[in-house]
């Protein structure tokens, strides 16, 4: 017995939407229980996932019958924690939201609303055509939410900026999705299908095809990573957003991204991830060099978290493009941990600049560890988390990760240790210029408060919780994360044996 | 004798299908009544009355339509000739399009300022006329009844465009439109006058027999079909033939250009669907190309031009270039998939434009900045009623999922791409990325700027942008519930076939098949 997913996926719209009715604090109270409903299920998932039984909870009906596109839905190893983080990122920033004023907050928490159950519905879509409306879809409430509530002067070009260029991606992709169904509608006879479970019994296209369909995918989930180098909109983006906004938009929306090469890319256009892996990887090792090069030079606190979030991105990439098990697997994990650790980081970020007198600036920040230990006690948990000390379970998934790419690209790897070591740096840095050192000119060292700890303790508790039991995540996903690049990781190791030397990427020029 | 009995036969009567041309008749004779009803006295009955009956007329065609639904007929059957019109479904979508727009843009008239001085009666009848030249062109099958039915659209809506005519800029509209126009359909005429010399035959069945096989090398029967082309082309406003549309769109009372762009368009490319998928689908392999390129060229030249607009009006003229370039993709394709996205997307159209043209209107009763995108600032604190639908015009308008535009480009690309033109596919998406940058600016304008001040907005009479000429009359107090309902209705309409568009696609499905193509 369990319940349609219908339910968690639209409980928080249709809350928020009840609450664009209802006065100031109804508003809240409502949208926040939506959030809270839609994670009470995330949890109760969790215990009720059956390891390796492959898709649960399925929800398929025919949507739109003409074209094919199936309204279906469902929950397997590969996006369940991906679908908890977003659950339990969305309730705590949402209740972070509500600790402050925001004018017109009935529109505020209605977009806020929207964007969970668009990210929700990205994740769990099972149908090509519905992953694509609702990866469009999610980013519409954050051009709301960035552009009315983002600072008056920078942030129309801003969201702009971002939207447009994340949209370009988008509708690349479209393009590809609609593609891929009608050849594989010629190559089977069928009718236009475009769930996975069609795709996936149609077969792999022919590899031309693969290749430019491969490239517009990438294209979308690059720009939305974002990966060096289509990581343009990032700082405008960063800087715009109220920060309550920017830790969802940072720890989830780029998770989605990355789950969409796992879910789609590498399974469906296997031949394709085969022949782009060593420029993915490659791809990877530039976001990872140069997020992190950045991260440890900008002053600005949201910038250092969004280049490390390149970073980290650039990690996940290069676990996904293994194209074996354990890549992947580490990928997962990393995602959840990235999106758990950042979300917190910014929650400090906005306490931090509270007491600096409103300044982001880590210039303007310090001194405040002996005044506020509690704080700073959480944040050196986050911190320490972020740079993957050994314990934390980041440490597992960039352990994951690298001996992934160890057993596939030796080269690659060695560099990419480098970047391990660079987050140490940033992190360390952000952290000592945050608390420690001198006290920042307009700093007011205040301990945490009651209602501030509300937002951040259960943050800081995820990230021990997953640090002592990593094993929750690995141990319930592996099977289906091993099969979803099964096929291209067998592709790759079959032309590296044929080729003697290893093939050289032709990075052919985007359709 | 005997030998006179073809003589004979050609000048009897053709048969008349009544009740396939009723749509049509009550379209004529609701015009008439329309017409007489406005010459009675009495202010409630023109101000009142003849809106209602222009309102009657137009629901009557609709019901009718309903009521032919799936009954393929040819109207005027001559013997040994095909028909002149055909009423099938692809027609009634037409008809219903052409007159849902009419609904809308007789509610928008209602308390305008443009029928007041055009004197009620003649301004809905000329509505309903067009509306009626619509539907001829959209169902003509021979060459003769589609220059009728191209003529019949245009001329009222020449003198519909000059109504305000205190106003400098409505008059310059008329004008520039009555100019440009002319030479569109002399251009039409000389090219359908090749097409009937190279074929010997006004019917686009004799049409499409004498082209069988492809057009080879028969330079009469190319130059007929370029120039063609470019006839359909200056109405439906695709590059390089759009000049006017900015002009004549900004200019003309609003109401008006609302009906102009949306109902015009259907026309045209219910006209073009039936020219090139019918009469001249063996020609396929000859125009496809030209097509395809004229596409792309307008979906640029759309977009780009859009870029810098600071006019709604001229923003949404320029938009609706750019989505003609969409809508002729469908066309491209000669397929039933092709027909069928092409329709769908025209009454996808129809919605987006209703509600953005009817919150133009209501922003220029509201204050007196006219049409200039500073008139649409804040109103999304203010006015939700208006913003909402708006914003879910201008995203549906570029492209953005769950709203109807969405799936009508969906449409489009899958038709592409099915018809083996992907690359098509890549450019309207190319477009919509450039679009994006217009129709975020109007969004941006609406929820995150602030109100323009009180001065701004206040003085309906006082000082509007275009000066007005001596004798114009302060309309004072005008109330626009009816602008609202509708931009209301049409934005939930858009919505609304976002998330279910099938009833919708079941309808463009059947216009799809009305040509038997596969």
């Amino acid at each position: 017995m369990s319940l349609p997913l219908s339910i968690p996926l639209w409980i928080p719209l249709a809350a928020a939407f009840v609450g664009l009715f209802l006065p100031g604090v109804a508003t809240r109270a409502i949208t926040i229980l939506g959030s809270l409903a839609t994670l009470a299920w995330a949890v109760w998932a969790i215990f009720d996932f059956q390891r390796g039984a492959g898709l649960q909870d399925v929800t398929d009906i025919m949507w739109i019958k003409e074209l094919g596109i199936h309204y279906a839905l469902g929950v397997d190893g590969l996006n369940l924690f991906l679908i908890v983080l977003a659950a339990f990122l969305f309730a705590v920033c949402t209740i972070w939201a509500a600790t402050r004023e925001w004018p017109r907050s009935g529109q505020f928490f209605f977009f806020l609303g929207l964007a969970e159950s668009g990210v929700l519905g990205a994740l769990m879509a099972q149908d090509l055509a519905l992953f694509v409306i609702f990866f469009d879809l999610m980013l519409v409430p954050f051009f709301f939410l960035a552009g009315i509530w983002g600072p008056e002067a920078t942030r129309i070009q801003a969201i702009t900026k971002l939207f447009i260029y994340t949209l370009v991606g988008s509708l690349l992709m479209l393009v590809a999705a609609i593609a891929t169904a009608v050849l594989v509608s010629t190559q089977t006879g069928n009718d236009l299908d475009f769930s996975f479970k069609a795709l996936a019994a149609a077969g792999p296209l022919a590899k031309g095809s693969q290749e430019w369909i491969f490239l517009c995918f990438a294209a979308a989930f690059w720009v939305k990573m974002p990966a060096f180098p289509f990581h343009g909109w990032m700082p405008d983006g960063y800087r715009n957003m109220p920060l309550p906004v920017l830790a969802v938009f940072s720890a989830v929306l780029s998770k989605v991204a990355a789950y969409g090469f796992l879910r789609i890319v590498v399974p469906f256009y296997p031949d394709a991830s085969a022949h782009f892996q060593d420029l993915m990887l490659i791809l990877a090792l530039g976001s990872i060099l140069y997020g992190s090069a950045m991260a440890f030079t900008t002053t600005e606190s949201r910038l250092v978290l969004g280049y490390s979030s390149v970073a980290q991105l650039g990690f996940i990439t290069l676990g996904i493009f293994a194209l074996n098990g354990d890549g992947a697997q580490g990928a997962i994990l990393q995602a959840v941990n990235h999106g758990l650790v950042v979300a917190p980081a910014f929650v400090v970020v906005a306490y931090l600049a509270h007491r600096a007198g409103g300044s982001e600036d880590l210039r303007d920040m310090g001194g405040i560890a002996f005044r506020a230990p509690v704080l700073a006690t959480l944040f050196l948990i986050v911190a320490l988390a972020n740079l993957a000390m050994p314990g934390s379970s980041n440490f597992v998934g960039e352990f994951l990760i690298l001996l992934g790419v160890f057993h596939s690209k030796l080269v690659i790897c060695a560099i990419a240790f480098v970047g391990v070591g660079m987050a140490a740096v940033y992190s360390l840095r952000l952290f000592i210029r945050a608390v420690h050192n001198r006290v920042g000119p307009e700093v007011a060292s205040r301990e945490i408060s009651a209602r501030e700890g509300l937002v951040l303790v259960p943050l800081v508790a995820a990230i021990v919780g997953l640090a002592l039991y990593p094993q929750l995540v690995l141990h319930r996903g592996e099977p289906e994360i091993t099969k979803s690049v099964r096929a291209a990781g067998q592709i790759a190791d079959s032309t590296a044996q044929q080729a003697a030397a290893p093939a050289t990427p032709t990075a052919s020029s985007k359709p | 004798m005997t030998h006179f009995a073809p003589m004979l036969a050609a000048i009897t009567k053709p048969s008349i299908d009544w009740a396939g041309l009723s749509p049509i008749i009550a379209l004529f004779g609701g015009s008439l009544v329309v017409l007489i009803a406005g010459l009675l006295r009495g202010r409630f009955i023109r101000e009142q009355l003849v809106p209602f009956l222009a309102l009657a007329t137009f629901g009557a065609a609709i019901g009718l339509g309903v009521w032919q639904w799936n009954h393929a007929t040819d109207l005027f059957v001559a013997k040994g000739s095909q028909g002149s019109m055909r009423l099938d479904d692809l027609t009634l979508m037409i008809t219903f399009i052409v007159s849902v727009t009419g609904i809308a843009a007789t509610l928008l008239s209602w308390r305008a300022l443009a029928p007041r001085e055009a004197a009620h009666g003649e301004y809905y009848a000329m509505m309903l006329w067009s509306a009626a030249g619509m539907v001829i062109l959209a169902a003509a099958q021979n060459l003769v009844t589609l220059f009728l039915g191209l003529e019949l659209l245009s001329i009222p809506l020449y003198v519909l465009c000059a109504t305000e005519m205190r106003r400098e800029r409505s008059l310059e509209s008329g004008l520039k439109y009555l100019i440009i126009g002319s030479v569109g359909s002399a251009t039409f005429l000389y090219g359908l006058a090749l097409l009937y010399g190279a074929s010997g035959n006004t019917d686009f069945q004799g049409i499409a027999q004498a082209v069988a096989g492809g057009a080879g090398n028969d330079v009469l029967l190319l130059t007929g079909i370029a120039l063609a082309i470019v006839g359909l082309g200056f109405k439906a406003s695709v590059a390089p033939f759009h000049q006017w549309t900015p002009d004549v769109y900004e200019g003309a009372p609003t109401p008006v250009t609302t009906f102009m762009a949306v109902a015009t368009k259907a026309a045209a490319f219910g006209a073009a669907l039936r020219l090139f998928d019918v009469a001249l689908i063996d020609a396929h392999a000859d125009w496809a190309p030209a097509l395809a390129t004229l596409a792309t060229v307008t979906i640029v030249v759309g977009n780009v031009g859009a870029l810098s607009q600071s006019s709604v009006k001229r923003l949404l003229a320029w938009s609706s270039v750019a989505q003609a370039g969409y809508l002729l993709a469908g066309v491209v394709v000669a397929s039933a998939t092709g027909v069928k996205a092409t329709v769908f997307y025209l009454a996808v159209y129809l919605l987006m434009n209703v509600a953005a043209f009817a919150v133009v209107v209501a922003r220029e009763r509201e204050t007196a900045l006219g049409d200039d995108v500073r008139a649409l600032a804040g109103i999304g604190a203010t006015r939700p009623l208006l913003a909402w639908p708006m914003t879910l015009a201008m995203l549906s308008l570029a492209g953005i999922p769950a709203t109807a535009g969405f799936i009508g480009k969906f449409q489009l690309i899958d038709a592409a791409a099915d018809g083996g033109y992907t690359w098509l596919g890549i450019v309207i998406v190319i477009g919509s990325m450039i679009s994006l940058a217009y129709y975020l600016r109007v969004v941006a304008v609406m929820w995150m700027r602030p109100a323009p001040s009180a001065e701004e907005v206040a003085g309906t009479g006082g000082a509007v942008a275009a000066p007005r000429l001596a004798g114009a009359d302060p309309v004072a107090e005008r109330g626009n519930w009816e602008v609202t309902l509708v931009a209301a209705v049409a934005g939930a309409a858009v919505l609304f076939f976002g998330v279910i568009p099938s009833p919708l696609l079941n309808l463009a499905a059947d216009a799809g098949r009305a040509f038997g193509l596969l």
